[in-house]
């Protein structure tokens, strides 16, 4: 026997192969899937999309280090997780947001959203939106002045002082005044305007305009396997099918399908929050029943509610219901013969 | 000497709000303002001393199966009558409190300090108990509500025409201070603050104080608890 000292059997316990994935890992791939429309909102938007970018990202990992310190534990920012967070955050920001504002976001989605409940992993709620939510609700005229998407000469000049730009309402918003003032829809919808919404031609949050650029992104998302296909197909397909509904019912007061699948927030929100893996349900069916319930809410909101976009509101409520909905799809033990009643 | 023990406690070292965590109902609803937080104290501690020293003076003549009523009988009398001088004397305050002031009747602090302190103490340490809890809970509202109206509002009002901050140059308030998650936002930081400082304080003196008794040390990474 020459090579006693090696062991000739490791006992350990399962699990006893590794993917390799770690929670960096699956941040890293979020961030190169963000990448198309972070560009994009660049291009679209300009210095402000680069300058909230920035100040969300930064803001997000120093909130996180500095709670982290505070609580006396290591600082794991290395995980990329607030990289994630600000990102996300900054592509739900009306362009022309004031960066303090912005700040003031970082902290509620790092601090009160994600480390109060025990950091990673234990957050009941998406931090990104909650803080979408808590500025909507704190700065109602700052979060609802919108710009359009400007030409790209802007880049030429680089305007470090504010630009001039048109301030218009988003799609949502003339479609939900129109709708409480009782007056016709105010858009007309037809292929080249179709072609600028996919593009991101339009006004809105800078990282929601552009669906192509997102799509690309979920695109690499599941060809990464960090996302599965449930969750964003029964989401977008319920606001489709009720969309539907509504178009059939009274075509002179609802937008066709295609305007709400490349409107408002439904694409950022169905492809990259719905999708977060804390505040989803574990389970396929769990993943089905989610995007179902964000799907009508959402539909509900835009077309009945107060607030012209329904997609944040959507997905915060049925982060609610998660942990419930884990309950009720628990599956069985396998060999465990379903009991009758 | 033990008058004196009895009135100071209530301010800081068994605070009803920040040590006790008694009375959430008006603590959370009312301190959307200085003025409001500092009415409501005011009322507080006059039905917190009025209500002490009346059930220290009837706590041998009750008996004990039917205190609770005796005592609420107390406590709403005094409520009312701080209601009634409050709708004559400062109309304002009474309608931005609202509901809050007959509620006071169902308030935790009031009938926990009659059942833990005034049902067997003499009426003179009942009072300074009353007395030192009432300005203990009106500190702690004070500060809630001077944290909330600073950063929702952008103002601070002593009093309804007493303002003393009317406008911070180049400051948007974060209207969510005042709305109700700005409650629990505004409490939950404060308190979060006074354990770490606390801590840090027993540290630094080499002593090691006890865990909050829901802290669950086996799934908590936390070590400022001295260990």
């Amino acid at each position: 026997m020459s090579n006693d000292t090696q062991p000739y059997f490791i006992v350990s316990t399962a699990p006893h192969t590794h993917s390799g994935s770690s929670v960096r890992r699956i941040m890293l791939d979020v961030i190169i899937a963000l990448m198309p429309a972070v560009l994009a909102s660049f291009y679209l938007f300009g210095w402000h999309a680069v300058r909230l970018t920035a100040v969300c990202v930064l803001g997000c990992v120093g909130t996180e280090a500095l709670c982290r310190r505070l609580m006396g534990r290591d600082l794991g920012i290395g995980d990329l997780s607030a990289v994630v967070t600000g990102l996300l955050l900054a592509m739900n920001l009306p362009p022309a947001l004031p960066s303090g504002m912005a700040l003031v976001g970082c902290v509620i989605a790092i601090a009160i959203a994600k480390q109060v409940f025990g950091g990673i992993g234990y957050n009941p709620f998406n931090p990104a939106l909650v803080a979408r939510v808590a500025l909507l609700m704190s700065f109602p005229v700052a979060m609802t002045r919108w710009h359009d998407a400007l030409n790209p000469a802007r880049w030429l000049g680089f305007a470090w002082t504010v630009p001039d730009a048109t301030t218009t309402a988003t799609p949502l918003g003339l479609v939900k005044t129109a709708l409480t003032m009782k007056q016709p829809l105010p858009l007309t919808w037809d292929n080249s305007t179709m072609l600028d919404y996919l593009l991101g031609n339009m006004s809105g949050c800078i990282g929601e305009v552009s669906a192509l650029a997102l799509l690309l992104g979920a695109g690499y998302l599941l060809f990464r396997r960090c996302i599965t296909w449930h969750i964003p197909v029964t989401y977008i397909g319920t606001v489709a099918i009720f969309a539907a509904i509504l178009r059939v019912v009274d075509p002179a007061t609802n937008m066709p399908v295609s305007f709400h699948m490349l409107s408002g927030g439904l694409m950022l929100g169905a492809l990259f929050m719905a999708t977060d893996m804390v505040t989803s349900p574990l389970t396929r069916r769990g993943q089905l029943v989610f995007g179902a319930g964000c799907g009508l809410l959402t539909i509900l909101i835009r077309r009945w509610g107060g607030y012209p976009e329904g997609v944040s509101f959507a997905i915060l409520l049925m982060n609610a219901l998660t942990p419930l909905i884990n309950q009720a799809t628990r599956p069985g033990i396998f060999g465990q013969s379903r009991k009758k009643k | 000497m033990r008058f004196y023990k009895e009135l100071v406690k209530g301010l800081w070292a068994q605070n009803p709000i920040f040590r006790l965590v008694l009375g959430m109902c008006p603590t959370l609803a009312v301190t959307t303002s200085l003025a409001n937080a500092i009415g409501m104290g005011v009322a507080v501690t006059f039905v917190l001393a009025c209500s002490n020293m009346v059930i220290s003076a009837i706590r041998n003549i009750v008996p004990s199966k039917v205190r609770i009523p005796c005592y609420v009988v107390v406590i709403a009398t005094f409520v009312t009558l701080v209601d009634r001088v409050m709708n004559g004397f400062a109309p304002d305050l009474h309608a931005s409190l609202g509901l809050f002031i007959p509620l006071i009747v169902v308030n935790c602090i009031i009938l926990g300090r009659a059942e833990g302190f005034a049902a067997r103490n003499t009426v003179l340490l009942s009072a300074a108990d009353g007395v030192g809890m009432g300005l203990g809970f009106t500190l702690a509202l004070s500060i809630i509500g001077t944290c909330r109206e600073l950063l929702g509002a952008g103002t601070l009002t002593l009093w309804k025409d007493v303002p003393l901050i009317e406008h911070i140059p180049g400051f948007t308030p974060i209207a969510l201070m005042i709305l109700a998650p700005g409650g629990f936002i505004a409490l939950g930081s404060i308190l979060a603050l006074m354990n770490n400082l606390q801590a840090t304080l027993a540290k630094r003196a080499g002593k090691t104080i006890p865990p909050p008794v829901h802290l669950d040390c086996r799934h908590c990474v936390i070590c400022k608890w001295g260990q």
